[in-house]
């Protein structure tokens, strides 16, 4: 039952996708508000799935990469659609949408199996480790997306080339706006989960911070973003400056989430 | 019933021709009874704008009502007909259609996309139904061309882009800037061009202006025009970094802000997009500003060359807004022809049905020992057989509707006729 939910939720995700990115390309109205429906319903379906995903295990558990990028996809999704209700940005959409559908189609390729969590690890401190991590994690990659928006409407704008997607984008002080608003929210978010994990591992481990690879990488993102918004307020970074450094931290981000998994054994690693 | 439209517009006549069939829409009462006053016309509606006049009307005989209402327009303006002849067009059936959706979507205007027109159009058809010069059909062909031109609006990108060369500064500025009302417009020199591209933007929010001018005097008397603040020209550096628009029209023969000027500038501004917009010939601000990350430089030809590229894509969406005109006429011809064959149809089924009863019902009260199920029987056998006698002629008057030809009128006459149809 969960799989079939899972597979809807890609489904739907690589529709909406597709819509977006149409809608983004061509000069059609309607798709976008179709892509946004299609989407929501992805959104809920997904919500289902994990339900009933961990109904079966009686608890929240992470404990593999499949069930972590599923849940990534679903912070971004639903932080993402937070994001357009709220600024009305249609074309965010079609930045975003490919990064959660590229989520689950990984996600989709790995195994399933759920593993044992150690009772140890079963408690709040642990699920709101997880939950803000994730989330941060999302707010994150759409400020990315932002950036690439922001890189390719300054283009645009330079080139003075008056395309189609010229018009679907939005102004560059908006782009700006919701790029400096994640980080702002994302930032705060990875600090506590940061926190909250020294405190597990101090419970767990018996040490709040081992190095572990994880924890490193963490930790370097951590203050790459640290270096972002310290130079937004200080020294006034904003526009291309800014959105190449996001860019950047989003490269810092992949590879603490994905390729600290694969290529580094430690405490975080799946078995 | 056919719809003819008979006129001249910007692509057949010149100016000093469309002024003299002009109709006044004060006086449009007059012309508009002796429309429908002319022999075979039923309904007319009358369009004069500058850029197009034009008469709908609707007629049983095609050829006999294109003539008069050709005629009319000479007629009424006492112009001798050869004079105005040439320059007329005239179209009927599906033709007539397409043409009156493609004016009211703008597709036949002088800038493809305008928004005037459809509001022009209402106008006029509203005269005309305050005057019942309108009838059933034009009612119903304008209201389809209302909402035909709506969606052409909304699901094609004809008239998002903007053809004049402010609207395309005030476009622009708005893929830099969110919202322009906290935005502070500063002018440097003085010119028609530059007052005018400001006073857009004043339209579309902003409220603090600056200007700089040579002549001190010159630009408090811009600044009161326009509600801002005026500046010494010697003193613009101090100034700069609190504009976000920058528009300059100045006579220097050399560039007067140069990268290097900005440097400060945009320290100042902490990195806060800036736009420039140069009217000038020579230009007044060195290319190589836009260069800058946080700089955004458009000067005459580039904003004349993003008017063209937008009429161009015009062009291209117009193409589109055929593809959904060519569907709404689709439906509404089918509408039209069978309007007049469907009470000629209603009403002989309904006496032959009549007729059928009454027989039936004959039968069955002289039938002493009938089965049970005779009544059924019966009534099942003179249905079938009334449905299978009506078929043909009932497809081949609706054949008929669609083709338009006098032949609908000869048929719909002779069963009316044969049949003694009540209309």
């Amino acid at each position: 039952m969960a799989k079939i939910l899972f597979y809807i939720t890609l489904i739907l995700y690589g529709a909406a996708t597709l819509m977006y990115l149409y809608w983004l390309l061509r000069t059609t109205i309607t798709t976008g508000n179709i892509a946004r429906k299609v989407l929501l319903s992805g959104f809920i379906v997904h919500i289902l799935a994990i339900l009933h995903r961990f109904s079966t295990a009686n608890h929240l558990q992470i404990t593999n990469m499949h069930d972590s990028l599923s849940f990534f996809g679903l912070a971004l999704v639903g932080i993402y659609l937070v994001v357009e209700h709220r600024y009305k940005v249609t074309s965010l959409g079609s930045f975003v949408t490919p990064a959660a559908f590229l989520a689950m189609l990984g996600s989709s390729a790995l195994a399933t199996e759920l593993h044992p969590l150690d009772p140890v690890l079963q408690n709040a401190w642990v699920y709101s480790h997880t939950m803000l991590a994730f989330s941060s994690y999302a707010l994150f990659t759409i400020s990315g997306g932002t950036a690439v928006m922001y890189l390719i409407q300054s283009h645009l704008l330079k080139i003075k080339y008056p395309g189609h997607m010229f018009q679907k984008l939005p102004s560059l002080e908006k782009l700006d706006d919701i790029s400096h608003r994640c980080l702002n929210f994302g930032f705060p978010m990875l600090t506590v989960a940061i926190i909250t994990g020294a405190l597990v591992a101090t419970s767990t481990w018996g040490s709040y911070w081992s190095w572990d690879p994880k924890q490193t990488w963490s930790l370097i993102t951590w203050l790459a973003y640290a270096a972002l918004l310290h130079g937004r307020l200080a020294m006034g970074w904003r526009g291309k400056r800014a959105a190449l450094l996001s860019l950047a931290g989003i490269i810092l981000l992949l590879f603490s989430f994905v390729g600290v998994n694969l290529w580094f054994p430690g405490l975080h690693a799946f078995k | 019933m056919n719809i003819i439209v008979v006129g001249l517009s910007h692509k057949t006549a010149t100016v000093d021709i469309r002024e003299m069939v002009a109709f006044s829409p004060n006086d449009i009462g007059k012309p508009l009874s002796a429309l429908v006053a002319l022999e075979g016309i039923a309904e007319g509606v009358i369009v004069s704008t500058c850029n197009r006049v034009e008469i709908y009307t609707t007629t049983r005989d095609i050829a006999g009502g294109l003539e008069r209402v050709r005629r009319f327009f000479a007629d009424w303006h006492q112009l001798p007909y050869d004079q105005v002849e040439p320059y007329l067009y005239s179209y009927h059936g599906e033709e007539a259609i397409r043409h009156v959706f493609r004016v009211a979507s703008s597709l036949d205007s002088m800038i493809v996309g305008e928004p005037q027109i459809l509001g022009q159009i209402k106008t006029s058809y509203g005269y005309a139904a305050e005057l019942k010069s309108s009838g059933i059909i034009l009612n119903r062909l304008l209201h389809k061309a209302f909402s035909v031109a709506k969606r052409v609006r909304t699901e094609t990108a004809i008239a998002s882009s903007a053809v004049s060369v402010s609207f395309a500064a005030v476009e622009r500025a708005k893929k830099i800037f969110d919202s322009l009302t906290d935005k502070t417009v500063l002018l440097i020199g003085a010119g028609e061009m530059c007052e005018l591209a400001a006073r857009h933007f004043q339209a579309n929010g902003v409220k603090n202006v600056m200007v700089a001018n040579r002549t001190f005097e010159r630009a408090e008397r811009l600044a009161e025009m326009f509600g801002g603040t005026a500046i010494r020209f010697d003193a613009l550096f101090d100034h700069l970094h609190k504009a976000d628009i920058i528009l300059t029209s100045t006579g220097a023969p050399r560039f007067i802000i140069t990268p290097k000027d900005l440097d400060e500038v945009i320290y100042r501004r902490r990195n806060k997009p800036m736009f420039f917009i140069d009217i000038a010939v020579p230009r007044d601000i060195d290319p190589e500003v836009n260069n800058l990350d946080a700089v955004y430089l458009y000067d005459m030809d580039d904003l004349q060359q993003v008017v063209s590229a937008n009429l161009e894509n015009r062009k291209l969406e117009a193409e589109k807004a055929e593809l959904i005109i060519a569907e709404e006429i689709g439906q509404f011809f089918n509408w039209l022809a069978t309007l007049e064959v469907t009470p000629t149809i209603v009403a002989m089924r309904k006496q032959f049905d009549e007729l059928r009863q009454i027989e039936l019902a004959r039968t069955m009260s002289s039938w002493k020992d009938a089965p049970v199920d005779a009544e059924l029987r019966l009534e099942a056998l003179t249905n079938a057989m009334m449905n299978k006698i009506l078929h043909t002629p009932t497809a081949v008057l609706k054949e008929a509707g669609k083709h338009q030809g006098n032949r609908t009128e000869l048929y719909l006459d002779t069963l009316r006729t044969l049949f003694n149809l009540r209309h």
